[in-house]
């Protein structure tokens, strides 16, 4: 598994890609932007990458996250590749209910569940 | 509730702090642990932490624009029952039903346009002065705005 600064690790696996936040709160702007840049490399290592993003240890984030959600997963559309999100803890889920953003972001429960999800809509 | 434990209860500061996205976290920390003193509940605490989080960086950056000359001053009341936060920033203000719906059509996809509509989610009362610069937000205890299970603006 590498580990990548800021705040994120990758695990690159034989189909999926899973990379998980490390950090309890995604708040702060330079945090942010140092998160697009690290996951953009990820993305363009792998064309048509099916991406698993890791909520497991996050208990707080801000609307700056969704944003930064919004933009990767454009990307990864662009490039032709797939995006899930799994393990977001009942507090964080409830913003994406709220905002709605659970009608545009595939959502598991685990990883395992997610990597399953991306290598059976195959 | 006896006396001591009501006085113990309120908490009254107000503080002026840069427009810097940094300078909120010291804030933050001493509202939220001050809340889990006395026993808030964790969806009170997480929904007083997001709003007070969307309202700081609002001021920032489209308050103050990021300039470092300008300040934001922080008003805050704890009582019993409820939270209290005001944000003034030095900015031209807003007007706040300028800012459109981010659950509707292509605002869906955008990756901005949330925070105000997640403070009037998490809070129970959200409300601007007339030039846009100021916002006062309450929460009271135990809400049933938005928390772990339910939401009023779904």
């Amino acid at each position: 598994m590498a580990s990548i600064k800021p705040n994120i690790s990758v695990q690159y696996g034989e189909d999926v890609t899973v990379i998980a936040f490390t950090d309890e709160k995604i708040l702060e702007e330079s945090d942010i932007r140092g998160l697009q840049n690290s996951i953009s490399s990820v993305i363009e290592q792998t064309e048509g990458i099916k991406l698993v993003m890791d909520f497991g240890s996050v208990k707080f984030l801000s609307s700056a996250v969704l944003g930064l959600l919004i933009r990767i997963s454009k990307r990864v559309y662009e490039g032709g590749g797939q995006l899930a999100l799994c393990s977001i803890d009942p507090k964080i889920l409830q913003i994406f209910k709220i905002t709605r953003l659970t009608n545009i972001f595939d959502i598991y429960d685990d990883i395992e569940s997610a990597t399953k999800g991306l290598t059976e809509s195959d | 509730m006896p006396e001591d434990l009501t006085f113990k209860m309120q908490e009254n500061w107000s503080t002026i702090v840069p427009s810097d996205t940094l300078a909120i976290a010291v804030v933050c920390e001493r509202i939220i642990s001050g809340l889990k003193e006395v026993d808030f509940s964790e969806d009170d605490v997480f929904a007083v932490h997001l709003a007070l989080e969307e309202a700081f960086i609002n001021a920032v950056k489209h308050g103050n624009r990021l300039d470092p000359a300008k300040k934001i001053q922080i008003e805050y009341t704890r009582s019993e029952d409820k939270v209290q936060i005001s944000i003034t920033d030095e900015g031209e203000g807003f007007n706040p039903s300028d800012v459109p719906d981010p659950r509707v059509g292509d605002n869906l996809y955008k990756a901005d346009g949330r925070g105000i509509f997640l403070m009037q989610s998490y809070m129970d009362e959200v409300k601007f002065n007339e030039r846009g610069n100021h916002v006062d937000m309450v929460r009271y205890r135990c809400s049933r705005k938005a928390s772990s299970g339910q939401s009023s603006k779904e």
